[in-house]
């Protein structure tokens, strides 16, 4: 079921939390896999713009089958794997600014609980 | 370290082999291998497969293909690197003989892929990717390459198009393989009009995954075959190189480091230049694949290998052959066996023995596999004594 594993995950799928390294001062999203000594917690804006992206037409059941996926350049620096939502894709273009939502990423399991997360849509205001 | 020799190899066809297990397939390719190298004593089985865990809910294919074979009193392990796991397990087999620990070893590559319908096949190739920063956002294999052309044709001026050489030279070449998967002619134009699976990349510009398994028999002596006529090929060089699995997590996305270092590297133990190359196989899952592998491997300067494609660079009678049984593309894509396969196809070009596909004098062969979204690569070096 990965229940827990969707629970630890919650700073980054909720908040666009990531991760400073106190020495070096880069910005690491999604957070890295093993922490390092020098990290500290730190809350992305949610703004970037669309590096990549592609309008996937196979893609897997849980997820809906039909889906925009971008590479975004957050201003903070990280290049993240995300849905773009609220936009179809003869709309997207490589550099259009985007921010972060809270959506449904996915259902889970026989229960079909509900996984959110980050995803992004064309920037409402500049 | 001490000369590592290939002696014998086998495969079976790539298909969708609804009558055959993943325990017959291996089977074959390994009883032919070792038939095609005069049935050696071998001392050590490496089984390369990326999803038995996955999709055939069989781990510990190592001693679980031993016993089917009759083999038991050997040591064998299965090797897991997504699709670079055919090079990983050619390494392990390179090693053992090169240290001196064993005389003559077999790798085989299986994958059976066609026991489960098709979202539960792409979601176990999706492992490959960063199952957290990629595959819980919907992330799949083909639209993660998607991602790369997309920005590739952006920041170098190409359309979907410009990819379609590699897809067309690759079914041109299966035509000649009874092995492959695909037997048909393809031209540019049906490959613009495919159905999209991940835009830009369309159906006809992706490989298929396909059950198939493939052996080679690696020793420290060299074999001239059962008919004395063949001459020796030497494993030149053997590299393995790694970058993290998510495309974000890279500061240079569209070059393909942990391929390029790999190449490098295996070229540099071969103690050949790039350009002393003859024909080689690389990760051709679609055109995009094709072009970083070239790009990385040094074959073509970054943001060249379509334009080098459109010239016929890469197809048969051009400067650098490959896929030249196929690829990925028209053989057909067998995952965690591709990397054996490409080395079952190089050594018949080395030995004379590819018929309609014989690249002329061919003499020094690179074979490329990557895992994922070339996250890892294994390069080996072939060449002809």
């Amino acid at each position: 079921m990965e229940l827990a594993k969707h629970w630890r995950l919650k700073g980054a799928r909720y908040r666009l939390e990531g991760v400073r390294d106190g020495r070096t001062n880069t910005i690491t999203f999604p957070p890295p896999h093993v922490p390092g000594p020098d990290d500290e917690p730190v809350i992305l804006s949610g703004r970037g713009e669309v590096w990549s992206w592609t309008a996937v037409e196979n893609g897997l059941d849980a997820w809906g089958g039909r889906y925009i996926i971008a590479l975004v350049k957050l201003v903070e620096g990280p290049l993240v794997t995300a849905q773009l939502t609220d936009v179809e894709p003869d709309a997207v273009h490589i550099g259009q600014p985007v921010e972060m939502v809270t959506r449904k990423l996915r259902e889970l399991g026989e229960d079909g609980l509900l996984v959110y997360g980050y995803k992004f849509r064309p920037l409402l205001l500049q | 370290m001490r000369p590592v020799y290939l002696i014998g190899a086998s495969q079976t066809p790539v298909a969708e082999h609804w009558n055959r297990s993943l325990e017959e397939l291996a089977g074959a390719a390994l009883y032919g291998a070792l038939g095609d190298a005069g049935q050696p004593a071998i001392q050590a089985l490496y089984v390369a497969n990326a999803l038995g865990g996955l999709l055939n809910k069989q781990a510990q294919l190592g001693a679980h293909l031993l016993a089917a074979t009759g083999l038991s009193a050997i040591e064998g392990y299965s090797i897991e690197a997504a699709g670079a796991s055919g090079g990983v397990a050619l390494r392990q087999a390179f090693l053992a003989v090169a240290s001196g620990v064993y005389q003559c070893v077999a790798v085989v590559g299986v994958e059976k892929v066609t026991d489960v319908l098709e979202n539960e096949l792409n979601v176990a190739l999706a492992t490959s990717l960063d199952a957290i920063a990629e595959a819980d956002q919907g992330l799949t294999l083909a639209a993660g390459w998607a991602l790369l052309q997309q920005r590739y044709g952006y920041e170098y001026g190409y359309d979907a198009s410009s990819f379609a050489p590699w897809p067309v030279a690759a079914h041109a070449n299966a035509i000649h393989n009874p092995n492959a998967l695909y037997r048909f002619p393809l031209n540019p134009a049906k490959v613009a009009t495919a159905a999209p699976v991940a835009t830009p990349i369309g159906l006809l510009d992706s490989s298929t995954v396909a059950d198939g398994a493939a052996a080679v028999i690696i020793a420290a002596a060299p074999s001239r075959g059962g008919d004395g006529a063949r001459a020796p090929i030497r494993i030149a060089g053997s590299a393995l190189a790694s970058v993290a699995l998510a495309l974000g997590a890279r500061p240079d996305p569209l070059w393909l480091d942990a391929a390029a270092r790999s190449a490098g590297a295996a070229l540099t133990a071969a103690q050949v230049n790039v350009e002393a190359v003859n024909v080689a196989e690389l990760s051709d899952q679609h055109g995009i694949v094709a072009a970083l592998s070239l790009e990385a491997a040094g074959f073509a300067p970054r943001g060249t290998a379509p334009r080098l494609a459109a010239d016929g660079t890469y197809a048969q009678g051009g400067r650098l052959p490959m896929a030249t049984a196929g690829g990925c593309k028209a053989r057909g894509d067998t995952v965690g066996a591709l990397g054996v396969y490409q080395i079952v196809e190089l050594a018949a070009q080395l030995w004379g023995e590819a018929g309609p596909l014989q690249v002329p004098g061919a003499r020094v062969a690179l074979a490329q596999c990557l895992g994922g979204l070339g996250a890892t690569a294994a390069t080996h070096i072939l060449v002809k004594e």
